[in-house]
Order: structure tokens, then C-alpha cells, then sequence
């Protein structure tokens, strides 16, 4: 499985130039990072009947690898949109978005399938695990759409031993066989959080993870994260909208009205 | 694998998809069933017409006639070489049947068919279909003492020797009565008007027990039945003086106790009546004419000028090929008689001509090439040859016909049940809008997505028709028990084997049409999964995220 963070086009190589806000433990920030993530120019535009609704106004983002990036604003600032922009989910109207090496404008729609099955890990805030699966055949999903089915076939064992060390991590052990209807939402989004690591992505984005939790299970998902950061060497954006949880980003992306403020 | 994996577990909770699986089932069933015993009876059909007619028949136009015969036969022979099984020729002529039934004349049209006895056999499976058991070994136009069905009662010599008896009987009364008119005539004063003789008859005289299996028959049809067919001449030939005395010598006299009339063979339809059950009344059966019994036949000779010939005729066995048109419209009798009494053999060569050529090819013969190949040396219009299905054509196109069209109108039922499936499907791609959101975004590619779904269609496709298969199999194997319930639940007769001459639903189950039905239900299921598949595909990953 290739990494994108691992494997960085040197010419992105450039100082950094935000001063980390939360996590200052982490030392890999206190030298220079290659450019896990960036995006120029970004403009999004919706269309809500007659009128147009411009969610998002030229923004530009660059994130290093293993950096952790909050990204905060009010509701209707363009957070989500930027977050699925940066995911490969949606395309920008104008602007250009690199992940490592790749241009991601540049890349045909299979591609871009491929690149986000491999290299972006996602989270949303409702969880979104398939209610027909189990918490493991969830957590193994990356792998059966990534992988054909002879190949699939061929390495089921380790997909399997990778889903369930996953789910063991995130406290999911006695949950594998688990419908999602049985479980309760912090456990969801933490097999939510196994399945977006199980393809070794670089790159982690999520969308509100604590937003639907209480904060007993907000502290545990978020402890999840902050443990597979470490483990799986990830750069994460996240969007949230809770201060305590933004504190803990290396650095805040604060956005308004579509454009990133200062 | 996630294909595979999804499509399953769709089919296993998505039971709104029941629904519609359920009108394919009942479609595939109804197919199957419905083309079973289409198959059955056309099968039978078949069976029953080829039996019937030989593989090729050459016939001249109208009444015509064939003309040196054994110069065709030999010529057919060298044409057909090896393919030729066996061979026959026939006399077909129109006739007319009459014959008395409890009084009363009846009259019947019919072809009559003059068949060789030795030939007729082996070109077609005329014998089978004798209800005489010897006839059915050995076709004989005399009349025989045993062999017939019990069923029928009796028959054969001993009936119509119990017939004579009680003509005899009948003709004794006759003179007896005939024998006191005149006393009555001699001795008594003049009658006054209204006192005829039919009160002297009514209360001087008793009329003898009739034998068993004789209707009941009115009084004034004892006299016509008593001087049925040769008493007619026997009455003729007498004096006035001397009514009964016959003008020949004893051992001429034609004694219906032991003579028989040239033998005829007549189809059980028109010799034959089933009265069905009526307030409990079982249904029971009623034979106009037995073998046994006198006919007297008319027909035209042969030649230019048509002349009509009135033939006395036994009947000597009655043949059931459960096809009504034939039974109830061909009579056969031996075609040396037929020549002879049509005119059709000449004085001084003594050679015979005849109607119609038949022939039986060897299995595996291309029946359209031999045709083609005699037609070359018969031209039609010295002679038409027709292969069976030619004769049969209106009729087996007509059947082809209706399967077609039966056909089809099933399929519609299947085509509905994919309509049903198209909806049920839309109505599936909505509910799934977030997981098809949820697929895209682990890089699940459209094209993934809308096998998930064309897999969906095939796998509730592949169900629905194995099951249909199932339940029509079932039902196929077990549809005369079902027609019996039914009709024990509605009282109603489900299957009359009067109307179709066949003793149970005749079905056959053709692997091919099953494979057919099965193809052709599936790829309609896939096809009603195509349109919502690709809307699934379609759909933008952040549209079907936010959809809630």
C-alpha cells in the first residue's frame, strides 16, 4: 500500500510557516515537512434554485505532513465543502488541489477513486458504516472495493488480521461481528475511524467526528484519533466545531464567509 | 468482492424486493406450466395426426384416380431407395352413412377408405386404435366372435346373432298379425270407422323381449327396424300370396345369424355417445351402432359419369384415435370391395386404379427433400404429394400460432414483473442514496456501484426464476391431482376428457423451454435494474452524503 506522505515530491519542500497551536509534543513539526496537502485558489459555487450561493471564495491551503489542522468557522463558512473538496468527494470550480505529488484536478474519475481508496482516510460526523455489514466487514470494506476479488482473495487473511488490530486499538475487540444497529454511537465512530485507517492511508480528513457524541464518548473517539496519529504517521484535517477539541490541532484554519481568515 | 458481498446481504434484508420477485416467480411458473401442456397436447396432437396419416401422400386432384399403379410404386420405390420403409395404396371417396337407431333413420357424411389389410399397417398406425384386440394384430374386415371390449357389451357375431333372433322373433309376430287380419277380414262384419288394426294388435298380441343393449324403441318402430338391410330384398322377393316364403333356394337366403355384408370398420365418434352425469346419474355410454350391426352405405362410382351405389355393409370393429375429426368422419373398408363395386378395376386387364399413394419413410428421413423429389416425377396435376405436416398445415400453423401468441402474453406478465422490479429498485437506490455515498467516498468507482445493483437484479432475477421453475415443475408433475382438487373444492369439471379425448392433461417438459423461460426472466430482471444502476452510479458522493 503506497503512502503519500511517505513517498513526497521534494519540490513542495518548503518551511513551515504557522506556528503550531496544540500538540506540541510532536517533533516531527520542529523540522521541515513535506507538503502532505494543498490547495489553491479554491472557488465553489452552489446552485439553490434561481440564485448561486458561492460557499467558497478563493482558499488556499497548505498542510505538512503528520500535521494535525482544525479547521473552524460558523455554519455556512464552507467548512464541509473544503473538507470534500480536499477529499476528491466533489470538484472544485476553479483552483487546484495537490495531495503529495498529485494534482489532483489533473487525475480522471477512476483515479481519483483510486487515489481516495488508498490515500485519504474519511470521517464523518453521522458515521456512515453500511447497516448490512458488520463492524468488521465495515472496517474491511476499503479493502474488497480496492482490491480485486482474486487479489482480495489471495491476501483475505492479512485484510482481516489489519481490520481486526484496528478494531482492537479503537477498543472494538468484543464489537467485530456487530451490526451497526447494535452499537452505540461512540463505538460507531470508532470502527468508523478503523475503517478509514485499515488502507494505510496518509492522510486522514474528518468531518465532525465528536459532533453527534456526548463527551464522554468524544474524549474516547478522540483519543482514538490521537493514538492512530501517532501509530499510522497521519496528517489529519478535521473540521469542528468544538474549541476544546480544535486546542488539541497543531494549528486552526479559521474560515469565513469562504475565505480563510487571518 | 464487495459486489458479491453487498448484492447478497441486499437480497437477504431488502424484503420489499420479495414483492417483486414474487410476480417474476408467478410468471416463470405460469410459463412453464402453460407451455407444458401446450407441449403435452400438441404433442399428442401430433402423435395422434401422424398416426393417422402416412409421412407422404400423393393424391390426385378431387376424385380423380391413379392409373397404372404398379408402374408408380416401382418408380416411387427407386426414388425413395433406402429411405423408403413401407408403402400402400388407398381408395378415398365421400359417402354417405344410414342406419336405424331406435326407429329411426340416422345418416351420417363420412370418407370412406378402401385400405389394403396386408399394406395399411405399416404406413400408418391405423391398427393401435382398433378396439378389437385381434384386429388390432391382424386387420380383418369379417366380423369376428371375440376381442372387443367388454365395455361395449356385446358384440360381434354373438350380438348380431341376438339381433337376428330377435328379428326372426319381431317377423314371426308380423305373421301372426298379418294372419289374424285376414281371419278378422273373412269372418267379422264390416268395421265401423276409428276400429283399425292397430287395436287388434295392441290387444291380441305380445311383442318378444328385446336382447340387452337395445333401447327401448316405440312401437311403430319395431316394423322398420325388424326389415332392416337385406330383409328389405328378402320381402321384395316374394309374392303377395305367400309374404315370408322366400323365391330362391335355402342355402342362398342371406341369414343375418350367420352372414355378414362386406366388412366397414367405422370411427367410434360416430357410432358412439357419451350422456354425461346428470343429478347424480353417473355417465354412461351409448353405442348407436356395434359391431355386428348393418349400414348401408352410399357412394359414387368411379369414372365420368357419377352414379350413386347403395352398399349394405357390417360393421365389423370401430376404431378410436382420440382425434374427433377422424373418428367421427372416416370409415374403412377393404379396398378390393371398394374397387370393385366403384367400377374402378377394368374387365379386361383386370388392372385396378386407385386414389391415393401412401408411404412410411425410415425415422430420420428429410420428409420436405423426398417430396420434392417425387413432386419432380409426379406433377401436380397428375397428383399432389404432401408430406403430413402439408395436410396438417392450417391446423399445426394455427396451433404454432397460438403458442406464439400465448407466448408472448406471458412474457408480458414477466415483462410487468420487471416493471415491478424497475420500481422496486428506484425505490431501493433512494433508500441506499447514503451507502452509495458512503461506497463512493472508500473509492468505491460508478461502475462498481452499478454491478452492486445490476448484481442485485440478477441475483433477485436468478431466485425468482428458480423458484418459478420449482413451483411449475411442481405443479407441471402433479396438475391433474391439483385438477381433481380443484375440482372437489368448486364442484366444477377442470379437465373434461370428453371434449379432449385424452384420459389425463397431457404435459411434456422440454429442457430447452425451460432454459428459455429461465434466460429470458433473468435477463428481463437484469434489464429492469439497469436504469436504476445507473442512476446509483451516478449519483454525486457528496449529494448522496447529505442525503438524510
Amino acid at each position: 500500500m503506497s503512502n503519500p506522505a511517505r513517498s513526497l515530491d521534494t519540490t513542495h519542500f518548503t518551511q513551515a510557516t504557522v506556528k503550531p497551536t496544540g500538540d506540541k509534543s510532536n517533533s516531527r513539526l520542529r523540522v521541515a515537512q513535506p507538503v502532505a496537502l494543498r490547495a489553491t485558489n479554491l472557488h465553489k459555487s452552489y446552485r439553490t434554485g434561481s440564485s448561486e450561493v458561492q460557499v467558497l471564495r478563493g482558499v488556499d491551503v497548505k498542510i505538512r505532513e503528520g500535521e494535525f489542522v482544525a479547521v473552524v468557522g460558523s455554519s455556512g463558512s464552507g467548512k464541509s465543502t473544503l473538507l470534500h473538496l480536499l477529499g476528491t468527494l466533489d470538484n472544485p470550480d476553479r483552483g487546484e488541489i495537490w495531495i503529495g505529488q498529485q494534482n489532483v484536478s489533473a487525475l480522471r474519475p477512476l483515479q481519483r477513486d483510486r487515489l481516495r481508496n488508498r490515500e485519504i482516510g474519511l470521517i464523518f460526523q453521522f458515521y456512515h458504516l453500511l447497516p448490512e455489514l458488520t463492524a468488521l466487514e465495515n472496517v474491511m470494506l476499503p479493502h474488497m472495493i480496492g482490491s480485486g476479488i482474486f487479489n482480495y482473495w489471495k491476501n483475505r487473511g492479512t485484510f482481516r488480521k489489519r481490520a481486526v488490530e484496528l478494531l482492537e486499538k479503537v477498543g472494538l475487540g468484543h464489537r467485530m461481528n456487530h451490526r451497526p444497529s447494535q452499537m452505540s454511537g461512540g463505538e460507531m465512530q470508532r470502527a468508523a475511524i478503523a475503517r478509514s485507517l485499515v488502507a494505510r492511508p496518509g492522510l486522514l480528513l474528518a468531518d465532525e467526528p465528536t459532533g453527534n457524541l456526548d463527551s464522554k464518548n468524544s474524549d474516547e473517539v478522540m483519543q482514538s484519533l490521537m493514538t492512530m496519529r501517532d501509530e499510522e504517521n497521519l496528517t489529519i484535517v478535521m473540521v469542528t466545531h468544538d474549541n476544546e477539541i480544535a486546542q488539541k490541532a497543531n494549528r486552526t484554519i479559521r474560515l469565513f464567509e469562504g475565505r480563510v481568515s487571518a | 468482492m464487495y459486489i458479491f458481498l453487498l448484492a447478497s446481504r441486499y437480497l437477504r434484508t431488502r424484503f420489499i424486493a420479495v414483492a417483486s420477485i414474487i410476480s417474476l416467480t408467478l410468471g416463470v411458473a405460469t410459463l412453464i406450466v402453460v407451455n407444458a401442456v401446450m407441449a403435452g397436447f400438441v404433442c399428442q396432437m401430433h402423435d395422434r395426426l401422424h398416426g393417422i396419416l402416412s409421412d407422404i401422400d400423393i393424391t390426385p386432384p378431387g376424385l380423380g384416380e391413379i392409373h397404372y399403379v404398379d408402374s408408380h410404386l416401382q418408380e416411387i420405390r427407386k426414388i425413395a431407395g433406402d429411405e423408403l420403409e413401407a408403402i400402400t395404396t388407398i381408395v378415398r371417396v365421400p359417402a354417405l352413412l344410414q342406419y336405424n337407431f331406435a326407429g329411426r333413420p340416422m345418416t351420417h357424411t363420412l370418407t370412406l377408405v378402401g385400405i389394403d389389410d396386408e399394406t395399411y399397417g405399416t404406413v400408418t398406425d391405423f391398427q393401435p386404435f382398433l378396439l378389437n384386440e385381434l384386429n388390432r394384430e391382424k386387420i380383418s374386415f369379417e366380423l369376428r366372435e371375440s376381442g372387443y371390449d367388454p365395455a361395449m357389451g356385446d358384440c360381434g357375431w354373438e350380438w348380431r346373432r341376438q339381433m337376428a333372433e330377435f328379428e326372426q322373433a319381431s317377423r314371426r309376430q308380423m305373421e301372426e298379425i298379418y294372419r289374424m287380419r285376414r281371419q278378422e277380414q273373412a269372418n267379422e262384419p264390416p268395421r265401423l270407422p276409428g276400429d283399425g288394426i292397430q287395436s287388434s294388435i295392441r290387444t291380441r298380441t305380445t311383442l318378444p323381449e328385446l336382447p340387452s343393449g337395445i333401447p327401448l324403441l316405440p312401437e311403430e318402430g319395431i316394423q322398420e327396424t325388424a326389415i332392416a338391410g337385406n330383409s328389405v330384398d328378402l320381402l321384395r322377393s316374394t309374392d303377395s300370396s305367400d309374404v315370408f316364403r322366400p323365391a330362391i333356394a335355402p342355402e342362398d337366403i342371406f341369414d343375418k345369424s350367420r352372414d355378414q355384408y362386406a366388412g366397414i370398420i367405422l370411427g367410434k365418434a360416430i357410432s358412439h355417445r357419451q350422456i354425461p352425469a346428470v343429478d347424480g346419474e353417473p355417465a354412461r355410454d351409448i353405442y348407436l351402432l356395434r359391431p355386428g350391426d348393418d349400414v348401408s352405405v352410399m357412394l359414387p362410382t368411379a369414372g365420368s359419369s357419377l352414379k350413386p351405389i347403395l352398399e349394405n355393409c357390417t360393421v365389423v370393429d370401430l376404431y378410436c384415435s382420440h382425434m374427433h375429426e377422424y373418428d367421427s368422419s372416416f370409415a374403412f373398408m377393404s379396398i378390393s370391395h371398394l374397387q370393385k363395386i366403384r367400377g374402378m378395376i377394368d374387365p379386361l386387364s383386370g388392372a385396378a386404379t386407385i386414389s391415393t399413394i401412401q408411404i412410411k419413410t425410415k425415422p430420420g428421413t428429410d420428409l420436405g427433400k423426398l417430396r420434392d423429389k417425387l413432386t419432380s416425377y409426379f406433377p401436380p396435376d397428375l397428383a399432389m404429394v404432401q408430406t403430413w405436416q402439408d395436410t396438417q398445415r392450417p391446423l399445426l400453423n394455427a396451433v404454432n400460432l397460438e403458442l406464439t401468441i400465448l407466448n408472448i402474453l406471458l412474457f408480458l406478465i414477466i415483462g410487468v414483473a420487471g416493471f415491478g422490479i424497475l420500481a422496486t429498485f428506484f425505490m431501493i437506490v433512494v433508500e441506499k442514496t447514503r451507502d452509495i455515498g458512503i461506497l463512493k467516498s472508500l473509492g468505491a468507482p460508478g461502475r462498481g456501484i452499478m454491478t452492486i445493483f445490476l448484481g442485485y437484479g440478477l441475483s433477485l432475477g436468478t431466485v425468482g426464476t428458480a423458484v418459478g421453475i420449482l413451483l411449475g415443475l411442481v405443479f407441471v408433475w402433479n396438475i391433474n391431482k391439483i385438477a381433481d382438487v380443484i375440482q372437489m373444492i368448486t364442484g366444477q369439471e377442470v379437465y373434461d376428457p370428453m371434449i379432449y379425448f385424452f384420459d389425463e392433461i397431457p404435459t411434456i417438459v422440454s429442457p430447452w423451454m425451460v432454459m428459455w423461460v429461465a434466460i429470458g426472466a433473468i435477463t428481463i430482471a437484469v434489464m429492469a435494474s439497469v436504469l436504476p444502476a445507473i442512476r446509483a452510479a451516478r449519483l454525486r458522493p457528496v449529494e448522496a452524503l447529505r442525503y438524510e
